[in-house]
């Protein structure tokens, strides 16, 4: 069971009241018309997979509603920090 | 918004028997044991949600209600039947006396200037009270939450899974609690607490 501190609640609850939401900072291309079909391809259906540190979504879907950003270690589950959507996680201490 | 037009219903109109609590047809009573917990329906309740600009309701809310404004995370205030709750950081729910809904929407609908939200949603959920010295061992089978006092204080007020239902629980007192429940999962709650509740007794 995961513990995550939800940013807006400002209190770490448990994994139950989460929804996860797939990976974060995925930029849209600014200009779609002129963008190419591998740009747009990637953008669409390519996602990371990585073995460690990873950038998340996550809803608190069972408390305050709301949309935040999770780094978490894919091998150990750890959960580093969150972060509001919008802002960049703070550099690895590790 | 007080200038725009927009329409209001009451929802909740003086002829009897029009509306049901969605825990109609549930078993009440007494179950014999111990030390009974209560648990207890409170259905004569208005639910308001407000949504919008913390700042652009406070003042509303002080001037129709007569409270201070919950603007921290997880609080709540309260005067005699009437709460707001902080639900998110830009929702808050009312409570007020069932035939004082419609009057309440209007005070604030006409109070607050600028861009929010009031919406009544008194038919889709319904309050339970949960009272008695093992209230908190019910709540601690039931939800994910810490509601240790030390985590939960009177006046708290969390939104987290209950039964994995949706739940809005408030402290009110050590031994006392106020469920916000979904009309949709309250008749499921309803058994779920009087059975968790069964070891203990529970006064009808």
């Amino acid at each position: 069971m995961l513990k995550i501190h939800c940013p807006y609640c400002q209190e770490t609850r448990e994994e139950e009241e989460f929804h996860y939401s797939g990976q974060a900072h995925i930029a849209r291309p600014s200009d779609p018309d002129s963008c190419s079909d591998e740009d747009w391809g990637n953008y669409l259906y390519f996602r990371k997979n990585p073995r460690g540190r990873h950038m998340e979504m996550w809803v608190h879907a069972a408390g305050c509603r709301k949309f935040f950003n999770v780094v978490r270690d894919t091998i150990t589950y750890e959960v580093e920090q969150t972060y509001l959507i919008g802002h960049v996680p703070r550099e690895s201490t590790q | 918004m007080s200038n725009n037009s927009y329409a209001t219903l009451e929802q909740q109109p003086a002829i009897k028997g029009l509306a049901n609590t969605p825990l109609v047809n549930v078993v009440r009573g007494a179950i014999p044991g111990p030390n009974p917990v209560g648990i207890e329906e409170h259905d004569d309740v208005g639910h308001l949600v407000l949504r919008g600009d913390a700042t652009l309701l406070a003042s509303a809310v002080a001037e129709v209600l007569d409270l201070s404004f919950p603007d921290q995370p997880l609080t709540s205030c309260s005067r005699d039947r009437i709460c707001i709750r902080w639900i998110s950081p830009d929702e808050w729910l009312v409570t007020v006396p069932g035939n004082e809904t419609f009057s309440a929407e209007s005070s604030l609908r006409h109070a607050i200037v600028g861009h929010a939200a009031i919406v009544n949603v008194s038919g889709g959920q319904t309050i339970v009270h949960l009272t008695g010295e093992h209230a908190l061992d019910v709540l601690m089978k039931s939800t994910c939450y810490d509601v240790h006092e030390l985590n939960f204080p009177t006046g708290k007020v969390i939104t987290s899974t209950l039964a994995q239902a949706q739940v809005i629980i408030r402290r009110l007192d050590s031994d006392q609690f106020e469920l916000v429940i979904r009309r949709s999962f309250a008749d499921y709650i309803w058994v779920w607490l009087r059975d968790a509740a069964a070891e203990f007794g529970v006064n009808g």
